[in-house]
C-alpha cells in the first residue's frame, strides 16, 4: 500500500465535513438545486415505467451474464485486443498501474498527457504520480479542467464540478487561465476552456481515457462522452492509453446497446450521448490518422474482493451512471468532497471499502437511512440498502479469521455489540420486554430530557403512560 | 358505510402486530387502528407475547441478534389468518427481510416465508382486502401525507394511504415537494449521523408546513416521531405554544372521520 493511501482515511472527519456542507444554506439550495434538475431531466427519458423496468432486468441480467463468466472474458479479451494490435497490461493496485502508465510515457519521453474523463485514473490518483515525476497531466473533459484548476477532487462521478456556481468558474478561469477577463456567461466560458484545450490536443505526447465497455468478443473499447474531448483524446496524441477495472467487460457487442442506452438516460438524461466511441486498434499502415500505439490497463484495486462473494459482487454490476448520487437525500444534503473517497454517494459508500479497505472507510455504510432511493433508481438492479446492511455487518462484527473483507471487524466494538446482544434478550423475551416496557412507561417522567444527537434537533422520545397492552387489557 | 370485499378473500380474524414503537410511543395509534378493523366486524388477536420485528438491530448490522429476535415472532401467529400490521417499516421487515434473514435455517425459512406472505400493511389491508371505503363524518380540512420509505418502496404500499384519504370528501389532501424523499429517520442513522439526518428532517418538515396543511398522517409511526420531534423542538426554538404541525397515525385520523 502506498504512503498516501495509508493516509487517506475517508471515515476520519466525514461527519465534520458533512456538518460543514449542511450547515451552508447556500451550497445545501445549490446542490437540492442541481440534484432536481438531473432528477428532472432523467424521468423524462423514462416515460415509460413498465418500459424502464423491462430495460432494467435487462441491464441487471446482461451485466450478470457477464460478471458471471468474468475470468474467462478477461482471457478471451486479452486475446482479442492483442490480435487487435491492443497492448493489455495488468495492474492489481493503483500503485502498479500508474507504474505501467509511467513507463508507457517515459519510453516516449512525454511531458504532455491530456486526459479524457476517466474516474479509475482519478482512483489511482494518476495526476500526483505524472506530477511526481514531471509530466503534465492536463484534464479535457471540461467539468474535469475545472476541478483541476481549482486543485480539487471531483464531486461527483459524470458531473465533477456540479458543487461549482458558475461565478466561481468565472473567478478561477479569470485567476488561473492567462489574458481571461472576468465573464460569467457559461457559453463564453466554456469557448474559454476549449480554446486552451484545443491546442493541448495538438501537443499532447498521449492520450488517456476510461472505458465504458470492454467488448470481448471484438476486443472494442467503448467510450461514451458528450464533448468530443474522449475522440481527441483518443485520436489526436500518438499514444493512447485506456484504463479501466476488470468489471467493465462484456462478451458480446449486443450486450452494449442496453446498457448504452441505461446509462446515458440514468445518467445525463439524454436519450443517447453526444459522441459514442468503439476502440478497436491503433492506426493501421494505410490509415492517415489515430494513435500508432493503443494500450489498456486492466485495473484490480479490491475489485476481485468484492467479486469472491457472490452479495458483494453485486457491486460490480454497477455502470457509473450516478443515478443513486442524483438520488441520494444524503448526497443531495453533503456533496461529493464530504465522503472523502473518489467514488462519493451510493455507490461510493459500497465500493470504496473494497478499494480501501474497512479500516479506512468503516463509518461509510452508517451514512444512510436505507432509504431506498438508489436501489430504485440503478438501471442495473444494484441492492444497495442490502449490501449497506452487508457492510455494516462486516465493519461492526468482531474480527476473526478468513474475513470476506480487508478490514473486517475495524469498526467492531465491544460495548457496541454487547448493547445489541442486551437488547436481543430483552426483547426475544416476552417476560423480559414486558416488565422493561412496564418499567419504561410506569417511570417515564424519568426519561432524560437530553436524548444525545437525538434531541439535537427533535424534543425528547418519552413513553406513553400506558402501552397499547395495557390499554388493551383495560378495554377488555 | 359500505363495505366492498373482496370476493372469498374477506377474513374474519386478523393478527395484529403493533410494532414495540406504537406499543410504546403511540399506544392510541394502535387501538385506533384495531377499533377500526373491529367496527368493521373482524375480530383482532393480539398475540400477548409479541415484542419487536428485529429491525433495528437488522439495519444497524447485527443480523445474528436480529435473527433471535425475529424467531420469537415467528412463533406467536399459528393461525392462518393475515397479519396486520400498521408500520411499513415493520410489515416490510416481517414480509421481505425475514425468509433472507433466516435462509440458512431451512425450518424457520419455512416459517418465515410462510408468515411473509400473511403480512398486511394496515392501509393495504383496508384498500386491497377489505376494500374500505370510508364515509367522511368530519368537517373540511387539508391534511399531508407522508409515506414511509420502507412503505414505499419495499412494501409497494405508497398509493393506499393515499386512496383512503382520497375517499374522504371533505379531506384536501396536500400536495408536498419532495413527496418522496427520506424523512431521515433511517433508525440508528438518526443518531450516527445526526447532521444529515438532522437536515433531513428540517427540510421534511419545511416542505410540510408549506403546504399550510393543518396537520400530517402518516402510517409509520418511525416517521412521525422523527417529523412531530423536529416540529416540536422547532416550536419551542421559536417560542410558540401550540404545535406548528400536528400530527398522528392514520389509522387515527381515519377512524375519527368516520365514528358515527
Amino acid at each position: 500500500m502506498s504512503e498516501h493511501a495509508l493516509n487517506f482515511m475517508p471515515s476520519e472527519g466525514f461527519r465534520a465535513r458533512a456538518k460543514d456542507v449542511v450547515e451552508n444554506p447556500f451550497l445545501r439550495q445549490s446542490f437540492r438545486g442541481a440534484m432536481d434538475f438531473l432528477i428532472n431531466k432523467r424521468i423524462t427519458q423514462f416515460p415509460s415505467a413498465e418500459e424502464l423496468e423491462t430495460l432494467r432486468t435487462l441491464g441487471e441480467q446482461i451485466r450478470q451474464y457477464n460478471l458471471g463468466k468474468l475470468p474467462a472474458l478477461l482471457v478471451q479479451l486479452e486475446e482479442n485486443l492483442t490480435r487487435n494490435g491492443i497492448k493489455v497490461h495488468w495492474a492489481e493496485t493503483p500503485d502498479e498501474a500508474n507504474a505501467i502508465i509511467l513507463g508507457i510515457c517515459q519510453k516516449h519521453s512525454a511531458k504532455l498527457m491530456v486526459k479524457g474523463k476517466s474516474m479509475v485514473s482519478e482512483e489511482i490518483e494518476l495526476n500526483h504520480a505524472c506530477e511526481a515525476v514531471g509530466i503534465e497531466a492536463m484534464e479535457s473533459d471540461m467539468g474535469e479542467y475545472i476541478v483541476q484548476l481549482a486543485g480539487e477532487k471531483p464531486s461527483h462521478i459524470i458531473m465533477p464540478a456540479i458543487h461549482k456556481t458558475k461565478e466561481e468558474i468565472a473567478k478561477l478561469f479569470h485567476e488561473k487561465v492567462e489574458g481571461v477577463d472576468y465573464t460569467d456567461n457559461v457559453d463564453e466560458l466554456i469557448q474559454i476552456g476549449r480554446k486552451v484545450l484545443r491546442e493541448k490536443f495538438l501537443v499532447a505526447d498521449i492520450g488517456l481515457s476510461g472505458v465504458n465497455f470492454a467488448v470481448a468478443e471484438s476486443g472494442t473499447l467503448c467510450l461514451v462522452e458528450n464533448e468530443g474531448n474522449g475522440r481527441l483524446s483518443t485520436t489526436a496524441p500518438p499514444v493512447h492509453i485506456a484504463i479501466t477495472g476488470i468489471e467493465k467487460i462484456v462478451e458480446k457487442l449486443d450486450h452494449v446497446p442496453p446498457l448504452l442506452s441505461l446509462l446515458t438516460r440514468s445518467a445525463t438524461g439524454q436519450n443517447i450521448s453526444t459522441y459514442f466511441n468503439m476502440i478497436s486498434g491503433p492506426r493501421k499502415a494505410d490509415e492517415k490518422d489515430g494513435p500508432t500505439e493503443v494500450h489498456l490497463v486492466l485495473l484490480d484495486n479490491g475489485r476481485t474482493q468484492a467479486y469472491a462473494d457472490e452479495q458483494l459482487r453485486k457491486t460490480l454490476q454497477c455502470i457509473r451512471c450516478g443515478a443513486c448520487m442524483n438520488h441520494c437525500p444524503v448526497y443531495t444534503r453533503i456533496g461529493g468532497h464530504a465522503y472523502g473517497t473518489t467514488y462519493p454517494g451510493p455507490i461510493g459508500k459500497i465500493i470504496s471499502p473494497h478499494m480501501l479497505g474497512l479500516e479506512a472507510t468503516k463509518t461509510m455504510a452508517t451514512a444512510s437511512s436505507l432509504c431506498g432511493a438508489c436501489g430504485e433508481v440503478c438501471p442495473v438492479r444494484i441492492p444497495i440498502p442490502d449490501l449497506l446492511m452487508r457492510l455494516r455487518e462486516e465493519s461492526f462484527s468482531e474480527p476473526h479469521a478468513n474475513p470476506t473483507m480487508r478490514g473486517q471487524g475495524a469498526g467492531y466494538s465491544r460495548l457496541i455489540t454487547m448493547i445489541w446482544q442486551a437488547w436481543a434478550t430483552v426483547y426475544r423475551s416476552p417476560t423480559l420486554y414486558r416488565t422493561y416496557s412496564w418499567l419504561a412507561s410506569r417511570f417515564n417522567w424519568l426519561t432524560p430530557a437530553n436524548q444525545g444527537p437525538w434531541t439535537s434537533v427533535r424534543t425528547p422520545l418519552k413513553p406513553a403512560p400506558k402501552r397499547l397492552r395495557d390499554l388493551l387489557k383495560d378495554k377488555s | 358505510m359500505q363495505i366492498q370485499g373482496k370476493a372469498g378473500q374477506r377474513p374474519t380474524d386478523v393478527y395484529f402486530f403493533a410494532t414495540c414503537v406504537i406499543d410504546q410511543f403511540f399506544p392510541g395509534a394502535g387501538m385506533d387502528a384495531i377499533t377500526l378493523l373491529e367496527r368493521e366486524g373482524i375480530r383482532v388477536h393480539f398475540p400477548q407475547e409479541q415484542t419487536c420485528c428485529g429491525q433495528p438491530a437488522f439495519t444497524s448490522g447485527f443480523p445474528d441478534e436480529a435473527r433471535k429476535v425475529a424467531a420469537h415472532q415467528l412463533t406467536l401467529f399459528p393461525e392462518n389468518w393475515p397479519v396486520v400490521v400498521p408500520s411499513g417499516s415493520c410489515g416490510g421487515m416481517m414480509k421481505h427481510h425475514y425468509p433472507t434473514l433466516f435462509a440458512a435455517d431451512p425450518a424457520r425459512k419455512a416459517q418465515a416465508e410462510a408468515l411473509s406472505s400473511r403480512i398486511y400493511e394496515f392501509t393495504d389491508f383496508l384498500v386491497n382486502v377489505l376494500g374500505w371505503q370510508p364515509e367522511d363524518k368530519g368537517s373540511n380540512c387539508t391534511v399531508v401525507l407522508h409515506t414511509s420509505c420502507s412503505a414505499r418502496r419495499e412494501m409497494g404500499v405508497h398509493l393506499t394511504g393515499r386512496q383512503l384519504l382520497g375517499g374522504l370528501n371533505k379531506v384536501t389532501v396536500a400536495q408536498q415537494d419532495h413527496e418522496s424523499e427520506c424523512c431521515g429517520f433511517g433508525g440508528t442513522f438518526s443518531i450516527k449521523q445526526p447532521e444529515i439526518s438532522g437536515a433531513m428532517v428540517e427540510d421534511k418538515v419545511k416542505s410540510l408546513k408549506a403546504t399550510g396543511a393543518e396537520r400530517v398522517v402518516s402510517a409509520d409511526c418511525g416517521c412521525l416521531m422523527n417529523i412531530l420531534g423536529h416540529a416540536a423542538w422547532k416550536d419551542e426554538q421559536e417560542g410558540r405554544k401550540t404545535p406548528s404541525l400536528p400530527g398522528e397515525h392514520i389509522a387515527s385520523f381515519l377512524l375519527r372521520r368516520t365514528a358515527k
